[in-house]
């Protein structure tokens, strides 16, 4: 077994970290262990359940298969990263507006995932957000109201 | 545990993975290998810091150049592939989520070399063929003869996939795939279908046995968009016979050799159309 500890340089949310990690430890081990940023949530641990999604260098990615090292000088946004001084972006209220979120853990996950969706498409379709959300899971099966905020966040509603 | 590494250059990688190291692109099947304990590695390889591996689409001349580094959502994004590859770009788009090809290569799901990579079939039937590097210097592998079985490619263990060439399209393809659920599934079954200016018809065939296997058909009766419907059909099951699939937890044998014809059928119907549209 080899352990090998690396020194990396994080951007996320705007603020740089310098810190010391293991080589096999992913960028989600070191967003919530190191950085206390609980917000992105471990589920599958593998790539199945989007559950961990940020975005790196402004692309939507699973943060548990990608390792710390490797985002090393990335630029990473979380969910804490999303809201204003104070203030919640127009999709993360769309969500509470359109009460779609249930138990809540995937929704850190979905919010990135949807939000990466309006980066690029201002106004999706309803296939089109399904779609941009195929990699993200609700185990309480709430999508019909997950769709229906991202679509009040686009304005453009069923 | 392990360790990791990213060298620069091509020779100091070759170095590394002759060492025992594990070559590292996207890491989207790697690392879930890895920390399940079916991959084991001292090190992994980190190929992202080597120049000439970097994310790159490029026309040669009449053909089309591949990276190594090239994420699949840049592949599905890319003009020149949609328009000159699309069944490619059909394969490519249904590999994982949007945050899985934002980081998985498509040189990477071939390297890995499942009998059911979703890239596989419609890469066999543009030709598609492998760049790779090794202590003698650079040599091409077609990709028809890389993949030997379930996880095994003629890769040498001091060799690495440095790019992907698809040559000029010369046929209308068309791609279709069956899942168990619509997003993030792997394949049951996945055929791409390709209909040449010359009347040829190729079969690419996934998770229809040990690896990714073509069929051909040279008779003319699969091009003619007038031939009866029976002689279609029964030309098509005569040519699935070569696939030996396995029952797994997706699906058994008699229903992937069932739904092989089915993909058939329906690709060679979109080739065809394509094909006539073309004409």
């Amino acid at each position: 077994m080899n352990r090998q500890t690396m020194t990396i340089s994080l951007d996320v949310n705007g603020q740089r970290h310098v810190l010391d990690t293991a080589a096999h430890h992913s960028l989600l081990d070191v967003l919530r262990n190191d950085l206390d940023l609980i917000g992105t949530k471990e589920c599958c641990a593998e790539g199945e359940c989007g559950a961990c999604t940020v975005w790196m260098d402004g692309k939507a990615v699973n943060s548990c298969l990608v390792l710390a090292v490797e985002a090393d000088g990335g630029e990473i946004t979380t969910i804490e990263g999303l809201a204003g001084e104070g203030e919640l972006s127009p999709l993360q209220s769309a969500f509470i507006e359109e009460g779609a979120v249930q138990c809540g853990f995937c929704i850190p996950g979905m919010v990135m995932a949807a939000a990466y969706l309006l980066e690029h498409n201002e106004r999706p379709t309803e296939a089109e957000i399904r779609e941009a959300l195929s990699g993200n899971l609700c185990r309480c099966a709430g999508y019909k109201r997950i769709v229906r905020a991202v679509q009040r966040a686009a304005g453009s509603g069923p | 545990m392990f360790g990791y590494a990213r060298p620069r250059s091509l020779p100091e990688a070759l170095e590394l993975i002759a060492g025992g190291g594990r070559p590292l692109a996207g890491g989207t099947d790697l690392l879930v290998g890895l920390r399940k304990g079916k991959i084991s590695a001292d090190r992994v390889v980190d190929l992202k810091g080597i120049e000439d591996l970097a994310p790159a689409i490029e026309r040669v001349g009449e053909a089309v150049e591949i990276s190594a580094g090239t994420p699949i959502s840049d592949i599905v994004a890319h003009p020149v592939v949609r328009a000159d590859y699309p069944a490619l770009v059909a394969a490519a788009s249904a590999v994982g989520s949007i945050q899985i090809r934002n980081r998985a290569t498509l040189v990477g799901n071939i390297c890995n070399a499942s009998p059911a990579a979703d890239t596989a079939p419609p890469l066999l039937v543009y030709g598609a063929s492998v760049v790779v590097f090794g202590p003698g210097g650079e040599r091409t592998i077609p990709l028809a003869e890389f993949f030997l079985g379930p996880g095994r490619t003629a890769l040498a263990a001091d060799e690495l996939v440095v790019r992907l060439v698809l040559p000029p399209s010369m046929c209308s393809a068309a791609f279709a795939r069956l899942t168990r659920r619509r997003g993030v599934d792997l394949a049951t079954v996945s055929v791409c279908c390709g209909v040449d200016s010359d009347g040829t018809v190729r079969f690419a065939l996934g998770a229809a046995g040990p690896r990714p296997l073509v069929v051909e058909d040279t008779t003319g009766t699969l091009a003619d968009p007038a031939a009866p419907e029976e002689a279609t059909s029964s030309r098509i099951s005569e040519m699935m016979e070569a696939a030996t699939p396995i029952s797994d937890v997706r699906a058994g044998a008699d229903y992937r050799r069932a739904m092989l014809e089915v993909l058939a059928q329906k690709t060679l119907a979109e080739a065809r159309a394509q094909a006539g549209a073309r004409s």
